[in-house]
C-alpha cells in the first residue's frame, strides 16, 4: 500500500529530493548502478531516467571506481553528480577517487574549483544481507579532512538533508540505513535554508542524553519511553552529520544531563562513538557519565540467530542506561 | 581537419619542458626544493604535441610526471617553479607540491599522485565537456595500464561514447620495472579489446604527435567517442629522484638519446621546415635565459604563513536544502 498524500516514506524522499533538485538545476546529473531502468535496486529512483534522460540520468557498468571516478571529473569540469553506490561496503573500491582526490581538491587547488559531488550509498545490517553487504563504514571517512558525512534517521529529514547535500558545493557521502527505507511518516513543508553539520535533539529529557544518527535514533526514542517509565528522563541527540560534527549541541546536552550514552552500529573500536565521547568529555563535569554502546569487533555474522542479536537495540540501550544509573 | 604547425613554437616549448626539469633538478640538489620529484626530461613531445591540438574549452588531466603536461597545457613556469619551491605564488598556492598540480585557468584538471587518477578524472570531465563540444585528454604512463582505473574507466567511456582521449606514454619502464616484465599482452590490444580505436605513435617526434592529437581530438569532437594513443618514448632520468636508473638494458639509454626529441625536432626545423641553425639556436638560447630569470624569481617568492592552512570546506555559497 503506497502512503497516503500527506505521508512521505524515507524511499520516496530520496527520490523526490533527487528530483526536484534535478529539476531546479541542469547541472545536477545522477547515475549509478542499476539506478536508471531499474529504479534502484531499493526501489528509491524509479521514473528519473524517463523524466529527465539518458544524458542527465544513466546506469553505468560494475565499475565502482570508474563511477566514483567520473563523478569527480564531472564535477570538476562544472556538474553537480549525485551518484549511488549501491551498497556501502562497495565504497572501499572507490577510495581513491573519493578519499585522494574529491575530498582534497577544492584545498590543494589551493580553493580553485570545489567539488559539488553527493555520494548515495546504503547501509546495515538486521536483514540477513551477512558480513560485506551490511556494514556502517562511517569511520573509514570520519577522518578524512573534505568530506561531508550525512546520516538521516527520518523521512522528513533525509529528503531535507539530500537536498541540501546536492546544493552544498563539497562532497559529501549520504547514508541511508537500510531499515528506513519503508519507514513513513508525516510530511513536513520544507522551509528555510538547511546547513550541513547540524545536529537536533528530538526528544528532550533532563537526566541522560542518548546520541545516535539514522535507525539508532528510533532505538533511543524507544529506549527513552521506556526509561521514562523507570523515572528516568532521556535526551534524545540525532546526529544527522558525522562530519562536521555539531560539537556545540553534543556539548550542550551533556552540559545539561551531566551523562551521555552513544549508541553506534559499527564496531566498537575506532568507531565515530568514540569522537562523540571525546567531544562531550571536554566539557569537564564532576560525577559525569559517558559510555558507548556499539557492535562487536567481528565481522558481521549472517545466522540470524547471531544477527538479531549483534546490534544495539532499544533493550539494550535501555538497559545499559538502567544498569549505569542505578550505581 | 588535421593542419600541420611547422612552427618554432613547438621547439621551444620543448626546450622549455627540458630546460625547466634541469633547473628543477639542479634546485633540488641544492636542497631547495624538497620532497621528491618526477622528470619528464625526454618525453617533451608527447605533451606538446598534444597541447598544440587543444581548443579553448578542452580539459586535460595528467600525472605526477607532470611538470611537462602542466607547461605544453599554458601553465605559466614562474607559477609552476613558484609551486615546486612550495611558494604562496605558486599556482596552487604551495599546497599540492609537484606531483599534485592544479590549474584550471589554464585547462589543466590536475597532476594526479595516483597512478591512473588522470584516466578517471577525464572521464568525468568528458562527461561535461560532451555538453559543450569539448575534449578531455588523459595522459598516464604504460604502468596505469594495470590498475583497475584504465579498465573501467575505458570501458565506462566507450559505452558511454565520452569525448576522451587515452594517451599512453609509454617510456618502457613502470617506475623501476620493464613494463614487459609485468605486462601481459600488448598495451593497445587492451584498448582495441574494448573496440576503443587505437593507434601506436612515435611519440619522440612532435610532428608526429601532432598529427595524431588533431586527428584524435577530431574523432572525439564529433561525438565518435574515445580514443586511445600508445605513445612510445622513454624517460632520460630515473623514475624519482632516488633512481639511479639501474634497471636499464646496456645501450638502451644512449640509443633513446639519439632520438630526444629535441634533436629530432632540429634536425626537422632545418632540414624541412626551412629555419636556419642560427634561428634554432637563438629560439633555444632565449628560452634559457627566460627560464634563468624564472629560477631567481622563484628563490624569491615569498612562502605561505601559517593563515594559508585555510579550512577544510568551501562555504556555501548557494540557497539550499529549502521547499521544493
Amino acid at each position: 500500500m503506497s502512503p497516503s498524500q500527506d505521508e512521505l516514506s524515507f524511499r520516496n524522499a530520496i527520490r523526490e529530493a533527487i528530483d526536484e533538485e534535478l529539476a531546479a538545476d541542469s547541472d545536477v546529473i545522477f547515475f549509478g548502478e542499476d539506478v536508471a531502468e531499474a529504479g534502484g535496486v531499493f526501489a528509491a529512483t524509479p521514473g528519473l531516467r524517463d523524466k529527465y534522460g539518458d544524458e542527465r540520468v544513466f546506469d553505468t557498468p560494475i565499475s565502482e571506481l570508474a563511477l566514483s571516478s567520473a563523478a569527480f571529473g564531472s564535477a570538476v569540469a562544472g556538474l553537480r553528480p549525485i551518484v549511488e553506490i549501491m551498497f556501502a561496503d562497495f565504497l572501499f573500491l572507490a577510495m581513491d577517487s573519493l578519499v585522494n582526490q574529491s575530498a582534497k581538491y577544492w584545498y590543494l587547488s589551493n580553493e580553485q574549483k570545489s567539488i559539488p559531488l553527493v555520494v548515495r550509498s546504503a547501509v546495515g545490517g538486521g536483514i540477513g544481507f551477512g558480513p560485506i553487504h551490511s556494514q556502517v563504514p562511517i569511520s573509514w571517512f570520519l577522518g578524512v579532512p573534505g568530506l561531508k558525512i550525512i546520516a538521516p534517521s527520518t523521512a522528513n529529514d533525509a529528503k531535507r538533508l539530500l537536498k541540501a547535500a546536492i546544493r552544498d558545493e563539497n562532497p559529501v557521502l549520504f547514508f541511508e540505513h537500510k531499515a528506513l527505507y519503508a519507514t513513513t511518516e508525516v510530511r513536513e513543508e520544507l522551509t528555510g535554508q538547511e546547513i550541513l553539520g547540524k545536529a537536533r535533539i528530538v526528544r528532550e529529557g533532563s537526566d541522560i542524553t542518548l546520541v545516535s544518527c539514522m535507525k539508532g535514533v528510533a532505538d533511543c526514542l524507544e529506549a527513552a519511553r521506556l526509561l521514562n517509565e523507570i523515572g528516568i528522563s532521556a535526551e534524545v541527540l540525532d546526529l544527522r552529520s558525522l562530519r562536521p560534527m555539531d560539537n556545540e549541541m553534543i556539548q550542550s546536552s551533556f552540559s545539561k544531563t551531566k551523562s551521555l550514552l552513544v549508541v553506534e552500529e559499527g564496531p566498537i573500536t575506532g568507531g565515530w562513538a568514540g569522537e562523540v565521547i571525546s567531544i562531550a568529555n571536554e566539557v569537564k563535569i564532576d560525577g559525569m557519565k559517558l559510555w558507548r554502546i556499539a557492535t562487536p569487533d567481528r565481522p558481521i555474522p549472517f545466522s540470524p540467530a547471531l544477527e538479531n542479536e549483534f546490534y544495539p537495540s532499544a533493550i539494550t540501550i535501555f538497559e545499559s542506561v538502567r544498569e549505569r544509573h542505578a550505581r | 581537419m588535421v593542419t600541420l604547425k611547422a612552427n618554432l613554437e613547438l621547439f621551444e616549448k620543448m626546450v622549455l619542458i627540458r630546460t625547466f626539469e634541469e633547473t628543477v633538478q639542479s634546485l633540488f640538489q641544492k636542497g631547495e626544493i624538497v620532497g621528491t620529484t618526477h622528470l619528464y626530461s625526454g618525453q617533451e613531445a608527447v605533451a606538446t604535441g598534444f597541447a598544440s591540438a587543444l581548443q579553448p574549452q578542452d580539459l586535460v588531466a595528467a600525472t605526477y610526471r607532470g611538470h611537462g603536461h602542466a607547461l605544453a597545457t599554458g601553465v605559466t613556469p614562474q607559477s609552476l617553479m613558484d609551486e615546486m619551491l612550495g611558494r604562496l605564488t605558486g599556482v596552487c598556492g604551495g599546497r599540492s607540491g609537484s606531483m599534485n598540480v592544479i590549474d584550471l585557468e589554464h585547462r589543466l584538471i590536475g597532476c594526479f599522485g595516483i597512478i591512473g587518477g588522470s584516466i578517471g578524472a577525464a572521464t568525468g570531465a568528458a562527461i561535461a565537456l560532451a555538453r559543450k563540444n569539448g575534449v578531455a585528454i588523459a595522459y598516464f604512463g604504460d604502468g596505469a595500464i594495470n590498475q583497475a582505473y584504465f579498465y573501467e574507466c575505458l570501458n565506462f567511456a566507450a559505452v558511454r561514447k565520452l569525448p576522451v582521449i587515452f594517451v599512453c606514454e609509454n617510456n618502457l619502464y613502470g617506475e623501476y620495472t620493464p613494463w614487459e616484465d609485468v605486462t601481459a599482452g600488448q598495451i593497445r590490444a587492451r584498448a582495441e579489446a574494448l573496440e576503443v580505436k587505437s593507434e601506436t605513435i612515435d611519440g619522440n617526434d612532435v610532428w608526429a604527435v601532432q598529427k595524431a592529437a588533431l586527428a584524435s581530438f577530431d574523432y572525439a569532437r564529433k561525438g565518435n567517442g574515445p580514443v586511445f594513443i600508445e605513445a612510445l618514448t622513454y624517460r632520460f632520468v630515473g623514475h624519482s629522484r632516488s633512481d639511479p636508473g639501474k634497471y636499464r638494458k646496456p645501450g638502451e639509454l644512449d640509443a633513446w638519446k639519439l632520438r630526444d626529441p629535441l634533436i629530432i625536432a632540429r634536425k626537422r626545423l632545418v632540414d624541412e621546415f626551412g629555419f636556419s641553425t642560427q634561428e634554432v639556436d637563438a629560439a633555444e638560447a632565449g628560452v634559457k635565459k627566460r627560464m634563468e630569470e624564472v629560477r631567481e624569481q622563484s628563490l624569491k617568492a615569498p612562502s605561505p604563513g601559517l593563515e594559508r592552512l585555510g579550512s577544510e570546506f568551501m562555504e556555501l555559497k548557494r540557497a539550499g536544502g529549502g521547499g521544493a
